[in-house]
């Protein structure tokens, strides 16, 4: 203990002569040296004073005031000490933890303890209490402000001991020991959480915290694989607070460095520093550098062996791939620096367990090569592609500003994990955690490559008012369709009742009449449990010119691509540069981006997706319109799948044959409306999803004549 | 401001000042306190010494403010963080604690990396004695793996042929004393770069996970429990059934059941099994009645089996065996939304990969069990995870499980299922992947080639690091492919001005889309000199004749293909300029399928029990012929790097078939149909010129069908390497959007589609 008091004497005098260098640009520093320099033998005082009285610990802002207790307990030498770290603790163990206190049905948020501070002494009166870092503070602090924190210890999860144990080095084991068996919940550690960075002394680097804890978890820096204990225990980064007030301007992450691989880590193994140095020798992108002046220790400073000078971690900014190896510990805090500098980590550590390495892919955001391979890393890190390492800077800048970049981050982090254990079912999903967020990418809620069973069948929903003639035609049509599954009537009309099922076609298939109770045009949209099959066809009552070998072979085509909107009218966005925004059109092109909802295919969850999640008010905007229903269902899909609708077969008149052009349709008016709708959505949307695509599905032998084959789906319409 | 912040100063002082003099006149002494305190005080010196600027950055914590903490957990311990490693061997600290403990093993320190230089190859010992059908079964795959040597100098892992499947004592298949056998193998070098399969370990009645043979090598094993696992090292494998088929494999059930939300399955939780009554696992499934429901929750245990149940046999077994004995286990497996998946005596059940296949979401009810390849799959995504502890709220909780979430679990479940788990096939080549995984650092596979369709089989991490170069990932990156093509013309006959290669490289070349032509010439003459080539073509043309003598080297990933897409042609094709432009539009929005003209079909012959080629018109078709197709140039890589070499040899052998090689790649790796386009039937030119004798023509017609008998034999072959038939029916084209329409050809854009003749 005393001879590292000294060296760190020794360091202050050091960080002094720093100070001076940089206080001597700023004139009025220099004009209050003088007083300055009193006041710090007054506050150096009054600091011993107080630490001599009370510990080392102070009054911890911030906190909760039932924290703030402060009562003293005195341990005594035969105090029990829990059992060594229990090491077939899992998570999943019965004798290691008790879940019932956590989450399940009543909240999926776990509750935390933290205990009061508290000072301890031992027989003789020694405060034996470990002194309390800020650090330490400031992850109680972001805990007991969160909404994790209870302060109820009858019904928490989980238990935080208000004792600092981020160093090792400032603790004393057995006295620690003492202090954790005396927890009035402790239960031999159970549901207890302790938080170490750096464990191990100088005498003996553990690659974890050695105290007697038994069955505590252990949220540290610097795990092994194999004093890990997974899902038990939580591997977080050695957090740097050298780092603290650096600001770095962000490097676009395509830009070329100047060096491919730099080294600047403090007190590397000889061996390693050899290997490096071999490698600086025979390539000239390598760079090594180390501490400027072995006596006097700056972080802010590196210098290579020519003696440059550069100022750190901005020199991190310079290279591709950083080196982080293993010293005395596994883990490192150059770890952070390399991360915020948005340089790629190549960690040399053999065993050793990244951070968050349970939920983060570290493979996307570093490289990891075993120690006999230092001397072949140049070899090794060559074969990334340029393309690869500007995904991995992009990766690393999410992870750093998410998950690292500040104590209140890492600790949200931790407890966030230690949430997902304990209420497993709500978990975040690797994708949740480590994909950057990107408003180009798509989330298919249909993603498997699959072809719809066709036995299932699909349920036609017609929507209609009153047009009962026209409505019972489309009825006995769509009712020859092999697959049709049922028959599913909207009725939108709150005036007149259907009529009897007596009077309905008889189709053979079942069918059912859903009176709504307000007539809205959503309503056609609506997830309905009489829904079975996962295929929906929604039509209009006036679509009686599709014929049976349409419809079925409709169906063919929404089999082999169920996550798109397959269907019949078509139509199409164009940009219009006059007026600088997009029209409908419905003329005849070359090209569609939409189908028209009188007459499509879609999976019911699309129907869900209308009904309950559609952006901003485009539902009751609809609904209120009585308009623009089919524009809005293909936005919701284009958007979410980021394909087009397919039309199928060349139809292009649906509901009277003497119709040159369909009545709705027609009207100036009506296309107005539609293509405000459309410029609405955009907006809405915060962008045009549709797509144009220049091909349909037509059957396999679409007017083909071969003798001798017996062709399906021949009764297409032309127009 | 300077006033100020003096007066600030002196005020502090003097208020310092009276209370030190005050705490002295109390207290009586200056000294006093622990060494550990005043180390402390000296601690905080150095904390004021720091640089301004450096101190507490974003008023973060209370350093900046006076008369809160300075002491820092590392910055008071400089000389102790960033002390010279000066550990005497760096190489002993690494290996020291594994050297003395294999349970300790982890790939730095019991694996061998410089065996793998060569890349990642397996050798398989000699067999020796009969092994027993499961273990013979996954020797096999690794006899058809394209990673086995015969060298086992080159080798980077080695596979016993020794039968350590199954080592409880008490069983029939026990094979004793495998530890002398395993010693005793000429590169055993104590297990380094083994890899060991078991299924079963430890016996009746504490079922103990412990395998003494193993020592530093792979340890691959069913029922592993996550304490016992070395993890990074062994890999847990599911517990997989004697009849758990050798390749192919059932489908997963949602190709036969609707995928439809709310669930329309009878049933929300099933399961039905023994229960064991006393002794380890028995508790979890002896509980299991609490809640049994008999409407949507049916759980039902059965006492009835093995010997003298009836001795053991608690009151509840009578009402339970009755119960048990109503419902049916295949019915209620695909009949239910979510399946309960108990611990058995093992963690391990076959109930987890029946589970899968029925897509019935698993409901984990096996405390500390290590999931199957958890290493690299994402089971939060598959399953839920109860606990053994919380019985009671497994209802409450499957309850809650909102719809969207129940579509995922069903396709993720679906994915994992038919690329990990479905034969013993995909079950060990996963093995075999995931250490290739941890032996070639710089392949390593992010999680989504994993976890995300296609699955891991399919997506070769050696072809690109990035998302961006496989067809599969463009959507969920947010990304496109490359708006232009590399034509591919694989020629075999000598060219004269008018010949039909040439027709082709002009159409091709006419192409806006076209960025360059590659003509790989395989032909007994040498090429024409560059002048009597077609000049103003406005596309480059290369011209390879290296390398080219297969018909797999259609298939070459060429380091000139520069673009995502590859369109491939035959010399003599017919084709227009406008059905190459209308084929890349289409192609963009199906870039992971092959799009094309040419099509053909199969059918399963009930009489001859076997898959049969046709080229004749039917209503739907399974494959597009690259003589006029576009692709993804990954497909290239694919073909000659995913398949065994003794396939591509067959196809070298009786120079045909590519083609079909290639469509059967593409659907094993998409599982979808390839797209057809538009109504066009001719293909290849009349034969011109002079009439054909009659001997000729019969020679035509021998030659095709010799050829045509070939791709028979061909399709039977690949589908028996391929362990199942992967070609996917489909019954539609695609045409222009106003193809054949009775409008104007001045409004259609494709107009030389429409004067195809059909």
């Amino acid at each position: 203990m005393s001879s590292v008091a000294s060296s760190s004497s020794l360091v202050a005098e050091a960080q002094l002569q720093t100070m001076i260098k940089t206080r001597r640009k700023l004139p009025s520093f220099y004009a209050s040296l003088g007083i300055l320099g009193t006041f710090l033998v007054v506050i150096v005082i009054c600091i011993w004073w107080f630490g001599a009285n009370i510990g080392g610990s102070i009054f911890v802002r911030d906190l909760p005031a039932e924290l703030q207790t402060r009562t003293k307990l005195y341990l005594t030498s035969d105090s029990p000490i829990p059992e060594p770290r229990d090491l077939n603790c899992t998570f999943h163990n019965y004798s290691c933890s008790e879940v019932h206190h956590c989450g399940y049905d009543d909240s999926t948020t776990i509750s935390v303890y933290i205990y009061p501070l508290q000072q301890y002494f031992d027989e003789k009166g020694n405060d034996i209490t470990p002194p309390m870092s800020r650090e330490f503070e400031e992850i109680l602090r972001v805990i007991a402000n969160s909404p994790y924190y209870t302060n109820d210890p009858e019904t928490a999860c989980v238990f935080l001991p208000s004792i600092d144990l981020l160093n090792q080095n400032f603790i004393n084991p057995d006295q620690v020991g003492k202090i954790l068996a005396s927890l009035p919940w402790w239960n031999d550690g159970k549901n207890h959480i302790l938080i170490n960075m750096l464990p191990g002394s100088p005498n003996n680097y553990h690659d974890h915290l050695g105290v007697n804890m038994s069955k505590a978890m252990v949220a540290g820096g610097g795990f092994s694989t194999i004093t890990y204990r997974r899902t038990f225990d939580l591997s977080i980064p050695v957090y740097n607070p050298l780092l603290e007030g650096v600001e770095l301007t962000a490097k676009p992450f395509e830009e070329e460095r100047r060096w491919f691989l730099l080294s600047s880590q403090f007190g590397l193994h000889a061996t390693y520093k050899a290997q490096i140095e071999a490698l600086t020798k025979a390539e000239s992108t390598v760079m090594m550098m180390d501490q400027c002046d072995s006596q006097n220790f700056n972080y802010s400073i590196r210098c290579d062996y020519m003696g440059h000078q550069y100022s750190y971690p901005e020199v991190l900014q310079d290279s591709t791939f950083c080196l982080v190896i293993r010293g005395n510990r596994l883990g490192q805090p150059t770890f952070m620096d390399v991360l915020m500098a948005g340089c790629i980590p190549v960690v040399v550590a053999d065993g050793y367990v990244m951070p968050f390495s349970e939920v983060l892919d570290w493979t996307r955001a570093s490289v990891h090569i075993i120690e006999e391979h230092l001397p072949i890393v140049y070899d090794i890190l060559k074969k990334y592609s340029p393309e690869r390492i500007v995904d991995m800077r992009r990766q690393i800048h999410y992870y750093w500003q998410r998950y690292f970049k500040s104590l209140p981050e890492i600790t949200m982090m931790m407890m966030q994990i230690f949430n997902d254990r304990f209420v497993p079912f709500v978990a975040k999903n690797s994708d949740e955690w480590n994909d950057l967020p990107n408003k180009a990418a798509f989330k298919s809620p249909l993603f498997l490559p699959i072809k719809a069973p066709k036995a299932v069948g699909f349920t036609v929903v017609i929507l209609t008012f009153d047009r009962i003639d026209s409505l019972f035609q489309v009825v006995r049509q769509v009712g020859r369709v092999p697959s049709l599954a049922k028959i599913l009537i909207i009725w939108n009309n709150q005036d007149i009742k259907p009529p009897p099922l007596a009077d309905w076609p008889n189709i053979g298939k079942p069918l059912k009449i859903i009176q709504t109770k307000f007539n809205r045009l959503s309503n056609r949209f609506y997830p309905y449990d009489d829904i079975q099959t996962e295929c929906v066809l929604a039509l209009d009552d006036d679509i009686v010119m599709l014929t049976p070998d349409e419809i079925e072979f409709g169906y063919e085509v929404w089999r082999e691509h169920p996550d798109r909107l397959v269907g019949y009218p078509s139509r199409l966005h164009l940009w219009q540069n006059d007026t600088q925004s997009f029209s409908y059109e419905s003329e005849w092109m070359n090209q569609i981006s939409m189908v028209l909802t009188g007459a499509a295919f879609h999976h019911k969850y699309y129907s869900f997706m209308y009904t309950y999640g559609m952006p901003g008010n485009i539902k009751q905007w609809v609904d209120e319109h009585i308009n623009c229903e089919d524009i809005a269902m293909n936005f919701l899909v284009t958007n979410v799948t980021g394909k087009a609708p397919i039309k199928v077969v060349p139809r292009k008149k649906f509901k009277c044959p003497e119709c040159v052009k369909e009545m709705l349709s027609a009207s100036s008016s009506h296309m107005v409306h539609r293509s405000e709708c459309i410029n609405m959505f955009i907006e809405l949307y915060g962008g045009m999803p549709l797509k144009p695509i220049e091909f349909r599905a037509d059957p396999l032998l679409y007017k083909d004549n071969l003798p001798g084959v017996l062709r399906k789906f021949r009764d297409l319409g032309t127009l | 401001m300077q006033f100020k912040k003096r007066l600030l100063t002196l005020t502090l002082m003097c208020t310092t000042l009276a209370l030190a003099a005050y705490l002295i006149y109390t207290h009586g002494i200056l000294g006093g306190g622990s060494e550990q305190a005043s180390n402390a005080h000296r601690r905080s010196i150095v904390r004021l010494e720091m640089p301004e600027g450096r101190q507490m950055g974003g008023g973060l914590g209370g350093a900046s403010q006076p008369g809160s903490n300075q002491r820092s957990f590392l910055l008071d311990d400089i000389p102790g963080v960033f002390a010279q490693d000066a550990h005497p061997n760096v190489r002993d600290r690494s290996q020291g604690e594994t050297a003395q403990d294999w349970r300790k093993c982890h790939m730095e320190t019991c694996f061998d990396f410089d065996r793998c230089k060569n890349g990642f190859k397996v050798y398989l010992y000699p067999r020796q004695v009969p092994v027993s059908a499961p273990y013979a079964k996954i020797l096999s795959v690794i006899e058809r793996s394209r990673y086995l040597t015969a060298n086992p100098h080159e080798a980077c892992v080695f596979i016993p042929s020794i039968d350590t499947l199954d080592q409880d004592v008490l069983s029939k298949d026990y094979v004793p004393d495998v530890g002398t056998k395993l010693r005793a193998q000429p590169y055993w070098n104590g297990g380094r770069n083994h890899i060991m399969f078991n299924q079963y370990s430890g016996t009746w009645p504490d079922y103990g996970e412990e395998l003494k043979f193993i020592e530093q090598g792979i340890l691959v094993k069913s029922s592993m429990s996550i304490d016992w696992i070395r993890y990074g090292f062994d890999i847990s494998m599911p517990l997989f059934a004697k009849n758990h088929p050798q390749s192919g494999g059932e489908m997963g059930y949602l190709h036969n059941a609707s995928n439809s939300i709310p669930s329309i399955r009878h049933y929300l939780l099933a399961f039905k099994g023994k229960r064991y009554l006393n002794g380890v696992g028995s508790d979890t499934r002896n509980v299991l009645y609490h809640i049994h429901n008999a409407e949507d929750i049916v759980l039902l245990t059965t006492c009835k089996h093995g010997k003298g149940w009836e001795k053991l046999a608690d009151e509840r077994c009578y009402i339970d065996n009755e119960e048990y004995d109503k419902f049916d286990y295949q019915k209620l497996l695909f009949n239910s939304t979510f399946c309960l998946v108990p611990r058995g005596r093992r963690l391990g059940s076959f109930r987890f990969l029946e589970s899968l296949q029925a897509t019935c979401i698993p409901i984990l009810l096996s405390n500390s069990y290590e999931l199957p390849f958890s290493e690299v799959i994402d089971w939060n995504k598959i399953v839920i995870w109860g606990d053994e502890r919380l019985l009671f709220q497994v209802p409450p909780m499957v309850r809650s499980v909102p719809q969207s979430k129940i579509l995922a679990l069903r396709q993720q479940n679906q994915l994992v299922w038919e690329s990990y788990f479905r034969s013993v096939d995909a079950i060990i080549n996963t093995v075999l992947e995931i250490v290739k995984n941890r032996v070639a650092r710089h392949l390593v596979r992010p999680s989504y080639h994993w976890n995300s369709v296609p699955g891991a089989h399919v997506v070769l991490p050696e072809w690109s690091d990035i998302p961006n170069n496989f067809p599969f990932y463009y959507k969920t990156f947010g990304e496109t492919p490359g708006d232009h093509f590399t034509a591919i013309i694989y020629a075999t006959s000598a060219v004269t001005a008018s010949s039909p290669l040439f027709r082709v490289l002009k159409m091709v070349a006419k192409s806006q889309y076209c960025k360059k032509i590659i003509v790989l010439w395989n032909c007994d003459v040498p090429p024409p000199p560059s002048s009597k080539w077609p000049t103003d073509l406005g596309v480059p043309v290369r011209v390879k004749t290296r390398d080219v003598h297969s018909l797999n080297a259609r298939f070459l990933p060429f380091k000139e293909i520069e673009t995502d897409a590859v369109f491939n042609f035959d010399e003599d094709v017919l084709i227009t300029t406008d059905e190459v432009d209308f084929a890349f539009g289409v192609w963009l929005e199906f870039a992971d399928r092959i799009v094309g003209y040419p099509a053909r079909s199969h059918y399963w012959d009930e009489a001859l029990a076997k898959w049969i080629y046709t080229s004749k018109w039917t209503n739907q078709f399974s494959m597009i012929l690259p003589s006029a197709a576009i692709y993804h140039k990954y497909y290239n890589y694919l073909y000659h790097n995913f398949l065994n070499p003794l396939i591509l040899s067959k196809v070298e052998e009786v120079n045909n078939c590519e083609d079909i090689l290639m469509n059967f790649v593409v659907a094993h790796a998409t599982r979808l149909p390839p797209i057809k386009l538009t109504q066009r039937k001719a293909h290849k030119p009349p034969d011109a010129g002079t009439p054909p004798s009659a001997v000729a023509a019969s020679k035509a017609v021998e030659t095709d069908q010799l050829r045509f008998q070939q791709r028979q034999e061909c399709l039977e072959a690949f589908v028996e390497n391929f362990g199942y038939m992967p070609l996917i029916h489909s019954s539609m084209r695609m045409d222009t959007m106003l193809y054949k329409d009775p409008v104007s050809n001045m409004r259609k854009k494709y107009r030389q589609i429409e004067t195809v003749n059909s």
